[in-house]
């Protein structure tokens, strides 16, 4: 992991202070509600449904056991409203009713005291109080953690792939690019006020596990003909109204000049971005207006960076060598010599033992760079907590997990889950046994119950439907293991509202939330791609049809999976059925779901 | 960064060799012979298009004269627009001149150093310690 300098330390705890003197000025009636607003929001503050939500910045979705400790201490002490809030929400919360699936009534149930993980592989809580709000950062600050940029019209935290550093198809680590643009765009006084929100991703691997072309900047790692290091930059993808693939802008820009360049991109942006209507702001909307102009603009305004400011953030050898030094893999206990004979023993004696083992280490366990290792995803989609939850007791076993099996070190997934990237091979069965007895075992990693959620109706100011009763009536559906290894993977994406949180023009199936006189409606989409090698090339779904009710989208879902099984040849994904059977047989069974009665 | 109060402030086009440029003006293209002031603008603080124009002004066109903030000059701003490249800022009328101070001394920027490379100072902190061969 990256190591703070007493500098970048000085730092974070100089952004606490600052934070602390807002919020008094705020406390004492002296900055007004409306411009300390985005001051809070660039360190992460929300104020949402019925309480602050707080977002922390995980850069890259990398966590020590010792921040994921802190995480668990604030969800304890923190994340606990006053008992009569969480009364008069609950409260208003039923009167939104029940999601009828079935012969099952599934109502809203507010928890507090946990954690949540986000697709941007951050950590989110619901309902700290902001008098509260400056010792939590204060907290934050003491394991080197803080919400900078966490929202607000900035560059916001940047996310990478789950196996950084370990992928077997990694052409090279993007963690140390991942931190040096932490650091660029951290308070860059420039660019803290842009037409929208920016958000950068960064792809090391052949296979793109970031979403990479969803990005305002989508970032790839790769070699030139000469074998030199570089990247393939992307610009102007993103989800919400208008859901557009980034395009390329440069097909190969060396490694040293990504900070000078991005400089350019942000600053076109700043200057030219719509600022009269907010769902126009995003720069993909400039890049679509704009076109080959846009590119022309950002390629001139580079060339005026190098030559003219003569390149300030041009990336030293010594400073990538810096950066690199902290993400040396940790040491670890292991035969080499015999190791894969040894590993291969265990696994097999205990995958005949035991079946749900066998489909754990298929799921849940990944290959590792070193041939030694393995990459293990700790499950947080399972019954009775909303996809990405954790409570404070959770996070912490968590931590000791991390702390017994894999360098103390755990990643936030894109998927909402924790991955543990250095995991011995000759340890899956102990590990295995300590994560089942946490309830982290589930063996459903990239299947349907791994759903993406996003908090929806129950938390968000913003939403027009619960996402969170949705993915429940989903998961019961599909708790036999059985049928959900059958149905094979999978990616549903359920979001709130089309802000598209929950990323559902990525999923194969998309749920989104549409408020229609005030009532809840989902649409269903299908066929859409976060351009994983599952997936395909990067796309948004199509809209199946009108938008149904809560009680018809689990029996859509249903059908939409029956259809699959139909129409499937042996070994057949669902995404691959459905790009070569087409919509049709899809949208005739969406249909039939219809209940009469909602009609 | 030198602060006015809206009563020691003059409007640019009150003075021959200041000029004020629109907010959404191409700073590339200002005539600047005989100019020692230009004046930008912030409609609202949460418009951040005159920290592009001032900084394209001091390191690009090299304006070595005065860049003042006009507008809706907030406290909590004064760092940024000060790394941008402004060296006056005009107050919006009720903020306090000695919290205005208080708050600019007390940014993380100033306080305890910067990462990136701004209008004022160039280099960023890696290339600075890069150089000091420290950490």
């Amino acid at each position: 992991m990256y190591q703070y300098t007493d500098f970048d330390r000085a730092f974070v705890q100089a952004r606490a202070d600052q934070y602390r003197d807002q919020l008094n000025r705020w406390q004492a009636g002296q900055l007004p509600e409306d411009e300390f607003r985005p001051l809070r929001l660039q360190n992460g503050w929300y104020v949402q449904r019925y309480a602050p939500m707080l977002r922390v910045a995980v850069p890259y979705g990398e966590l020590s056991s010792a921040q994921l400790r802190v995480l668990a201490k604030i969800a304890r002490d923190y994340d606990q409203p006053q008992p009569e809030l969480l009364r008069a929400a609950q409260a208003k919360q039923d009167l939104l009713g029940p999601v009828q699936s079935g012969e099952r009534a599934i109502s809203s149930k507010l928890s507090t005291g946990y954690g949540h993980f986000t697709t941007r592989q951050n950590v989110q809580y619901n309902w700290i109080p902001l008098d509260k709000s400056a010792d939590v950062m204060d907290l934050l600050a003491s394991v080197n953690m803080h919400g900078i940029q966490t929202s607000g019209n900035c560059i916001r935290n940047i996310t990478s792939d789950e196996l950084a550093g370990i992928a077997v198809d990694e052409i090279a680590d993007p963690r140390p690019f991942g931190e040096i643009l932490r650091q660029w765009s951290t308070l860059h006084p420039e660019f803290a006020f842009l037409p929208r929100k920016f958000k950068i991703a960064i792809s090391g691997a052949l296979e793109d596990r970031v979403a990479t072309a969803w990005h305002d900047v989508g970032l790839y790692l790769i070699r030139n003909a000469e074998g030199e290091l570089g990247f393939k930059v992307q610009v102007g993808g993103g989800m919400g109204r208008t859901p557009v693939i980034g395009s390329v802008i440069r097909e190969f820009l060396p490694w040293h000049q990504v900070m000078n360049y991005i400089e350019a991109i942000v600053r076109v942006y700043n200057r030219y971005g719509r600022r009269d209507n907010i769902y126009k702001a995003r720069i993909k909307i400039l890049v679509k207006a704009e076109g080959q102009r846009y590119i022309d603009d950002v390629e001139a305004e580079y060339q005026q960076i190098m030559d003219h400011d003569g390149g300030p953030h041009t990336i030293t050898q010594a400073e990538l060598d810096r950066v690199t030094a902290c993400f040396v893999p940790p040491a670890l206990n292991c035969d080499h010599k015999s190791a894969q004979a040894k590993i291969a023993n265990i696994l097999r004696a205990a995958a005949e033992d035991d079946i749900e083992f066998g489909r754990w280490l298929k799921q849940n366990v990944r290959a590792h760079k070193n041939p030694d290792l393995r990459a293990v995803t700790l499950s947080f989609k399972r019954m009775g907590q909303a996809p990405g939850d954790a409570t404070a007791d959770q996070l912490a076993v968590a931590a000791e997990l991390a702390e017994q099996f894999s360098a103390g070190e755990v990643r936030v997934t894109h998927d909402q889950n924790l991955l543990l990237p250095w995991v011995a091979c000759d340890q899956l069965p102990e590990l295995w046994r300590a994560a089942r007895k946490a309830g982290f075992a589930k063996p459903n990693i990239r299947l349907l119950t791994d759903m993406i959620a996003c908090p929806g109706g129950d938390f968000c100011s913003l939403a027009n439907a619960r996402s969170i009763p949705i993915a429940e009536a989903i998961t019961e559906r599909y708790q036999d293991m059985d049928e959900l290894h059958d149905l094979g993977e999978i990616d549903l994406h359920i979001s709130g509202c089309i802000n598209s949180c929950g990323h559902h023009h990525s999923g194969h199936i998309g749920i989104l939330g549409v408020d229609k006189d005030g009532l809840e409606w989902y649409q269903v989409s299908l066929g859409g791609a976060d351009g994983s090698t599952l997936s395909g090339a990067a796309v948004p779904g199509k809209v199946v049809g009108p938008s149904f009710s809560a009680s018809e989208v689990p029996e859509v879902i249903e059908a939409v999976l029956e259809t699959y099984r139909q129409q499937r040849e042996a070994g057949e994904t669902f995404i691959a059925t459905l790009r070569r059977v087409g919509m049709e047989p899809y949208k005739a069974a969406a249909k039939a779901a219809r209940l009469p009665a909602a009609v | 960064m030198k602060l006015l109060t809206t009563s020691e402030h003059q409007e640019a086009d009150l003075q021959p060799t200041a000029v004020q440029l629109a907010n959404d003006a191409d700073p590339l293209n200002l005539p600047l012979t005989g100019v020692e002031r230009i004046d930008l603008h912030f409609p609202k603080f949460t418009d951040g298009r005159a920290y592009s124009q001032a900084f394209l002004l001091r390191r690009r066109r090299e304006f070595k004269g005065e860049i003042r903030a006009t507008g809706d000059v907030l406290v909590d701003q004064l760092a940024q627009m000060q790394r941008s490249g402004f060296d006056v800022a005009v107050l919006r009328a009720d903020q306090p001149l000695a919290l205005a101070e208080r708050v600019l001394a007390s940014n993380p920027g100033f306080g305890v150093g910067r990462y990136q490379g701004d209008a004022v100072q160039v280099a960023p902190h890696f290339a600075l310690t890069d150089a000091h061969g420290a950490g």
